[in-house]
Parts: C-alpha cells; structure tokens; sequence
C-alpha cells in the first residue's frame, strides 16, 4: 500500500502539487438484521480504494479511485492536481496550514473478540432468540434486531513525510419492540435508537448487551405505552437519560463547534454556527457544573470518535469544550487552526471512506461526569419528568433552538417514579438549556454513546461519533411542545 | 491473483464509464463461476460512479472533488437461504472470494420460508436520461460558473455558498435465469446560498441536463431574496397560512413515501394502515409513482430486475395502491409492480419516482390571494415526531417572509412547526404547476407550489 501512496504523492508533486496527503483504505462491512423472527439483511461487503488530496496554486483538489494500479492511481493523482487548478480559478486567498510534524506510526484500536471470526450463525442465533423473546410479548406488531462489524484500514501518507496505518474495528448492536393500536404507533428501543450501541469495540460490545434479559422489557414498554398517560405541556424539571442527553450533546454542542460551520464553509447545506469567533472564550455556554471536552484520545474509551491519528495525520488529542460553563475551544484542522489562534490542528479531520475528502468532525464530545448519584438524583427531584432514549430530533442551522422527542417517559413526584408518560417531548434554546443543568450523575452512571449516523459535507459523508453522558438535570425546561397544537 | 476479466482502460480512468458489454463480462463472470458452486440462483449487480462536485463558501471555491467507483454485488440462493456479498475488486480471485462470502452467509441462517425463485427474462421501456454535455463538464467548467456567481455575490456585498455538481452512473443487473438489464443516467446539481448580513436566502437545481439551468440566473434570484429577508422580525408562533415553495413542499411531503410500501403496512409502521381507500386527503390531492415521467430521473427496473410500474398511489385525496415486491405481492395476493429493494432485506420495496399532480396557481398567484400568511423558501431538518399521525416537525430556512394583503411586505424570524402531513394535505387551497424540485431532506420528486391553510408553528428561534 506504500507503494501506491509514494507513487500518487509523487506524480502530484510532479503535477505542480506544494502539499499532498493521501488515503488507502481497505472498509470490511457485515450486517445482520431479523424481523418478525426471519432474516432480513445478510449481507457483507469490502472496499478498497485511494484519494489523493493536494494543494495547487494555493487551491485545495482532491480525486478518488478504486483502480490500484500504478497507472490507475498516477492518473487519481493528476485529476486531483488539476482539479486544484481549477479551484484556484475561484480563490480569494492562499490556503494556509499550521505546521505538523511528519510521524510513521502503526495502531491498531483495542478488542477482545474479533466479530468477522464469530461464527455468523452464533450472531443470527442471538438475534432470532432476542426477536422471539420480545415477540411473547402480547401487542407487540414488530420487531427488529440488528448487528453491524466494521474492520477499517488506512494507510496515510503525505508530502510531509508522514506515513500511519491505522486498523479500527467497530461494532455496533441494538433491538427494537413496536406496537401498532388503535391511532398509535409506539416503539421501544435497547440499549438506544440509531441500531443499539456503537463502539469501536470487538464482539465483547454484544456481549457486554445482555439483550435477552432486556428484550421482553422493551417489548412490555411498547405494549404498555399505549395506555400511558400523555407527556403534559408545561414549563418543568427534566431529568435524560445518557443516551438522550448524547444525542443534544450531539446537536447543541458538537455541532456548533465545528470551526468550518462557524467559518461559514457548511452555510450551504448543514448549516453555521451561534458560537462566532468572538464568543471563544467570553460565552458562559452553560452552568458551572458543566464541563465538556472533544476526545479522540484511547484514554477517554473506546468511541466511534477514537484514533491514534486524524485523516489529515495529526494525532487524537484531548480538547476543553465547555469548562465550568465557559465556551473554550472548537474542533479545527490544519487549515483553521490559526484563525482561532492556535499553533496547532486540534485533530479532527475524518473521512468516511477512500472516495471522500477528510472534513472537520466530531471525535468523542462528551460531557464529563458529574457527583450525584442516580438515585440521589431522582430522590432530590420533587416534581419533575425523566425522558429516555430518542425519537425525534431536529434543531436550527445555527444551532439555537431544538426539539426533541424520546421513546418513553416518567412522571417524578416526591423523589420516585410514579407513572410512565407517552410522547414525551422537550425543547428550548441551546444556551438557556444548558445554563440550567444543575445535576449530573458520577461517572458510574456515565456511558460512551456511539452515535453512528452524522451526516455531513458535500457529498454527504456518514460519521460515526462517540458521547459520553450520565443522566443530568435540567429546570425551567418547555416540555411537551411536539404534542401540542396550540 | 489472477488478472481482471476486464480492463480498466487508461482512458476511463478520470471521468469516463466503462461500456456496457464490459459491465456484461463481469456480470457473465461471475455467473460463469457460479456454476461450478452449490449456488442454485444467482444474481450479480454491477454499479459504476464517476461524480465530481465543486464546493464553495465565502466567495470562493474550498471543496473540488472528484470519484469514481466500481462495485460487484453477487446474491446467491442455496437451499431456500439467500445472502448477499459486495466488492469493488474485480479481479477474478476477488469475485471468487466473494461467491464464496456470499454462499457462507447464505449457508449459515435458517431456511428463508417461502423464498422464491429470482425471475426470468423481463422486457423493459427505454428511457433516456444520459446527456453528453452533463458528462462532458469539467472542474474548470465548474470553476468558471462557479466564480460568475461569486464575483456577482461580491458587487451585491453578499456572500455566497453552494455546490455545482456534475457526475454519470450505471447499473448492470444480471441473474442465472436470463435476466438482464442495464441502465445509465448523468446527473447535475447546483445550488447557491447568498448571505446578507445575517440574512440568507437559497435555491437549488437538478437535473440529468445540465443545460436546463443558469447557475449565474439562480445566484442573480437568490441575491435578491436574500436582500429581501434582512431586517427579519419576530412574530408570534400559532397557526398560520403558508404558501411553500416546491423544495419545501419537497422535503415535507418526501418523508411519505415509504408509506406507500406494502411491506411498511403488513408490519403496521404505515401511517395508511386502516386508511387505504378513504378520502384522507384533500380531493385537490393525487400521487402517481412514474419513472418514466419526463423530469424523473432513475433505472426502469427494481432491486431483482422487475420492469418499474406507474403506480397511481393516490387519486383524489383517496389512497388508492400500494407499490408491491415480488414477496410483498406473493403475500398480499397482488401483481408485483417493480418496486422491490435488492434482497434480502426487511424493507421489501417503496415509491421512489413520486409525481404530484399540479395546480393552475403560481407562486405570485398564491401570494397575491393571501390576506395574511407567510412565504416559505426552504425547511430544514425535518424529523417524524409521530408515525401515525404523520407529524413532522423542522425548521425554515433561508427566507420566510410575510405576505399582507397580497404582497410580501417583510421576512419574520425562522419558526419551528410541527404539523400532521395528513392534515396538511387535507387544508391545500392552491396549486401550482408541479415541477422536478430539490432540497436536502428528501429525494428528488415532481412535486408543485402549495398554499396551505392552519400550517402549525410552535415555536420561534433567534434569527
């Protein structure tokens, strides 16, 4: 793979190329699905191919291929340094990078089993008995259960002299109960929506599950939901779970912290950013008790935001986010680093695959643990509404007002769950949200959520990200506003 | 390894496709392979990309991309067990490795009840959407129009952001019974959002033509628009009377299609379930699923080879029919319509090539017939808040603006809604002609301007 990386960074020097950088990756895929007690998707596929990306005329060009060979990838590289002309037709400026140094590095993410040597009989095993067990359940019309390996290799070189391969291997896990009475729709879903849990993890991911003790509970919340009470409007106390709370990380924060939708470079299609660049620093982003960091580091766990180095060569590294409630930082690259006056690329440049250009994306934005207790939390809360894991979500291309709807809902009363509620729903203001936060559970509570559908950049890339969350609190909270229809 | 039952050709190697017997060989490959195999069907899909797409924000362009992509996707049946494996390596050892993925897969589940045998040779409609100019744009072509646009956004002190895309595919479909089908088709996109302050306004083209639009033409318009919705106000969030221009007609309407499924229904997630053949809709309100509608674009054949159907879905504000699998059909006693995904999977089949009926209206005419209401250009981020009731909740974008009297006469602050897809068919006063509209949440259809009375907004953000 060297050999096709030296000979596309060196026909694109030879081209007129000042910077190149450039991708082999090798992407294994297997995806098990069951409905109603069969087999729905089977299926596994590979891909393998390169992108070059260059710098040309002070312009950025990049070009893909899946045809390794010699003349197939001297040809990709051409077509990138002449379509880095051709953007130079249309600058304003030169691009400019922050320095990097050059690294030759090897790693390969941590797991203890290797899914593509699981037996697929014992995953499909797993999955029909999960699906039979929710399918006891009386008024369940639905159910679905899923499992999806990914193993991912990358070589990198660039023009700098770096050259990194990395292997990951992902796993991801999840079941799902829907019931269908009367005018009603509802589902339930374990251990999240989005297809369960996503980690870069080995099979020890599912087992870690233990989906056959919790399927017949999803599957009684389905049946059970239908005659819940409706989530009340109100202004109130809120309490998510961590997988909810990952997902409005996901969107109020991890959003709009990406330094190229603040520099307007995504105003097109996802959107910019409420945190221009004068609020770095000045913005009290949340209460005091709130503290979030964008880590791609192994030492934060295993996420889908974990690597040793970015798409772009820089090492995963560690960033304050929110400290003690103040806005600290963005996630950069080499290219905008400088404009919020670092000397360095904050790491988080990541493609989806060989054919995609590395744009700037989450790694693990996560909200760091707080001190209460779960128990302590609810027994504290006299009047309040616990909402758990997603089902709708939606939020302004500058990332100010949300909405979000959950799968299921409890009535708080006296410090104790007293009734399950249905279509529970919250929003507000980003800012206002999370300056209302006055609790957040210890780090036992505390899970890296794998949130493995982002979709991002032009054409669309799908990214993996990772959130850690606890369960937290928040107070003066608009509840029940998707219901209503006043 | 063995070397490739075809050659990459140095001429292909940017932007061009390979041609369509070479698509053949491979099919022919790896059906020859298989017969050596315990596979008793076989299906092989060959599928090429050669796309580029030009991105641009601030003024000037920051994204240049290009690609292209082969990939070989082979389904076997043995013994009433089915699975599916895909590469993009087509050497012959590589096709050998995936048969053999494919055949393992396919070995190691339970026997699939009533699997049925794939189909035998079909005759399909020729359609025609591969246009030599489309191909032929290059990145300085892209460039150049590109930096028309900027250089125009520049004298209004605007700034302008978009993409100008430009790309060709195909599609090989080949199985042992003699089926086969081939199809190919250019696409070209280009869409511009022009800031103003803090306002912003925004439009979109498509098409397989990329002589039907003036990307300079658009930028000209969008300017405009973004001038208009400075100085934005706030009002209060309530029920209102909208007219939505077609791309957000688009991409509310989009999230009905897999309605239409006969799969989504037997598994009770459809929001027609218990509702097929009663007035739904407003009677102003009818639905076809037609690739072969001249401003549709796509393959005239499904997932396992079935020539695609016109399917009226819905014929005055009645759901009439659904789009049928060769499964879905077999279980539901119903003709299949060419509408299956590739097997296996859970969802079995959807409308993809929907067809709104249109109106006598226009935009100018709605507005000018509206006492008080609002103006949209663009929705955004649109999520189904409940599945049965159809409510969709979402943004809009880049432009609402007030009309009073019959004239637009301010922009407004963007407003959260969360409103019934149902009951907003039902409350349609006008339409406009429908056209090929294109946004970002949905796929592309034919779908027209709307004037709609009580659309729902709940909220209202901070710009």
């Amino acid at each position: 793979m060297w050999d096709l990386c030296t000979n596309a960074l060196d026909t694109a020097r030879l081209r007129g190329a000042a910077y190149g950088d450039v991708r082999v990756m090798h992407l294994r895929q297997r995806d098990l699905t069951t409905k109603n007690g069969q087999v729905g998707t089977l299926s596994q596929s590979e891909s393998i191919g390169l992108g070059i990306r260059v710098l040309a005329n002070g312009a950025w060009g990049f070009a893909s291929t899946d045809r390794l060979t010699r003349e197939g990838v001297a040809a990709c590289a051409a077509q990138a340094v002449s379509i880095a002309k051709a953007s130079a037709l249309a600058k304003r400026s030169e691009v400019v990078l922050a320095p990097e140094e050059a690294y030759v590095d090897s790693w390969q993410s941590p797991f203890r089993k290797d899914p593509f040597e699981i037996p697929l009989e014992t995953q499909l095993a797993l999955l029909l008995a999960a699906d039979a067990e929710m399918r006891r359940v009386k008024g369940v019309t639905l159910t679905e259960t899923d499992m999806q390996f990914r193993k991912i290799d990358s070589w990198f070189a660039s023009t700098i002299g770096s050259r990194i391969h990395q292997r990951k291997v992902i796993s991801g896990c999840g079941i799902a109960a829907t019931s269908f009475q009367g005018e009603e729709i509802q589902k339930r879903s374990y251990p999240n929506s989005f297809g369960g849990q996503h980690a870069l993890q080995g099979y020890e991911l599912v087992d870690s599950l233990d989906l056959m003790r919790n399927a017949p509970i999803i599957a009684e919340e389905a049946a059970a939901l239908h005659s819940a009470s409706q989530c009340p409007e109100k202004i109130g106390t809120l309490i998510l779970g961590a997988s909810q709370l990952g997902l409005q990380i996901h969107e109020s924060i991890g959003h709009p912290i990406e330094l190229d939708r603040v520099l307007g470079q995504e105003a097109n299609f996802a959107g910019t950013s409420f945190l221009t660049l004068d609020q770095l620093n000045k913005l009290n982003f949340a209460s005091s008790i709130v503290n979030v960091v964008a880590d791609a580091r192994l030492d934060h766990g295993q996420g889908l935001g974990t690597f040793a180095y970015d798409d772009e060569g820089v090492p995963g590294q560690c960033t304050d986010i929110i400290k003690a409630g103040k806005f600290r930082g963005y996630l950069s690259n080499r290219e905008t680093a400088h404009l919020v006056g670092l000397d360095r690329s904050s790491g988080t440049m990541r493609t989806e695959s060989w054919n995609r250009l590395p744009i700037i994306r989450m790694t693990n934005v996560s909200l760091l643990p707080g001190t209460w207790d779960y128990d302590d939390l609810l027994a504290d809360t006299n009047d309040g509404i616990l909402m758990e894991t997603n089902r709708s979500w939606s939020i302004d291309d500058r990332r100010y007002q949300f909405q979000f709807s959950t799968e299921i809902g409890w009535e708080i009363k006296g410090g104790k769950k007293v009734r399950m509620l249905k279509n529970p729903s919250y929003s507000g203001i980003t800012t206002e949200f999370w300056n209302s936060c006055d609790a957040i559970c210890k780090l036992g509570h505390w899970t890296l959520w794998g949130t493995p559908n982002c979709g991002k950049g032009q054409p669309m890339q799908t990214m993996g990200t990772g959130h850690g969350a606890s369960p937290a609190r928040f107070r003066n909270v608009r509840i029940g506003t998707a219901f209503s229809n006043q | 390894m063995k070397s490739a039952p075809t050659s990459k050709k140095a001429s292909a190697l940017a932007s061009e496709l390979l041609p369509e017997r070479e698509l053949r060989r491979i099919a022919d490959t790896v059906l020859h392979l298989l017969k050596s195999t315990a596979a008793e069907d076989t299906e092989v899909h060959v599928d090429e990309v050669a796309n580029a797409l030009t991105r641009f924000a601030n003024n000037a362009i920051h994204q240049n991309v290009a690609e292209h992509g082969l990939t070989v996707s082979i389904r076997t049946v043995v013994d009433s067990r089915t699975a599916r494996a895909t590469t993009n390596r087509i050497d012959e050892d590589s096709l050998r490795a995936t048969i053999e993925a494919s055949l393992s897969l396919a070995h190691s589940q339970p026997k699939v009840p009533n699997l049925l045998p794939m189909p035998g040779k079909q005759r399909y409609r020729t359609v025609n959407r591969f246009v030599k100019q489309t191909a032929a744009l290059s990145a300085e072509d892209r460039a150049r129009a590109v930096r028309r646009a900027c250089d125009l956004a520049v004298k209004k002190g605007q700034v302008a952001a978009g993409i100008f895309s430009n790309g060709q595919s195909q599609s090989a479909l080949a199985n042992s019974r003699g089926l086969f089908a081939a199809y190919r088709e250019t696409h070209s996109g280009f869409s511009i959002t022009m800031q103003e302050g803090s306002a912003a306004s925004w439009a979109k083209a498509n098409s397989a033509d990329v002589r039907t639009f003036d990307p300079l033409k658009l930028a000209a318009r969008v300017g405009e628009k973004a001038h208009l919705a400075l100085n934005a106000h706030e009002l209060a969030p309530g029920h209102y009377t909208v007219i939505l221009e077609p791309a957000a007609v688009l991409d509310l309407v989009g999230f009905l299609f897999y309605d239409f499924a006969a799969t989504a229904l037997a598994d009770k997630r459809s929001c027609l379930n218990e509702r097929m053949g009663k007035q739904l809709f407003g009677q102003n309100i009818s639905i076809t699923d037609d690739v072969y509608h001249p401003l549709q674009q796509g393959a005239p054949f499904d997932g396992e080879g079935l020539p695609r159907q016109r399917v009226v879905l819905v014929d005055r504000g009645i759901p009439k029919n659904l789009v049928y699998s060769r499964a879905a059909a077999k279980a539901a006693h119903k003709q299949p319509t060419g509408h299956g995904f590739a097997l296996p999977n859970e969802y079995g089949e959807a409308p993809m090539n929907l067809v709104f009926g249109g109106g006598d209206s226009s935009v100018d005419r709605m507005v000018a017939s509206t006492e008080r209401g609002l103006l949209v250009t663009r929705l955004w981020y649109i999520r189904e808040v409940d599945p049965y009731e159809k409510v969709m909740t979402g943004m809009t974008r880049d432009g609402l603006f007030l009309v009073e009297n019959g004239r637009v006469t301010g922009a407004v602050r963007n407003f959260r809604f969360n409103q019934s897809l149902i009951e907003m068919l039902k409350n349609v006063e006008l339409l406009g002609p429908a056209i090929r509209a294109t946004g970002e949440e949905a796929f592309e259809m034919v779908v027209p301007a709307m004037k709609v009375r009580d659309f729902h907004f709940s909220e209202v953000t901070k710009f």
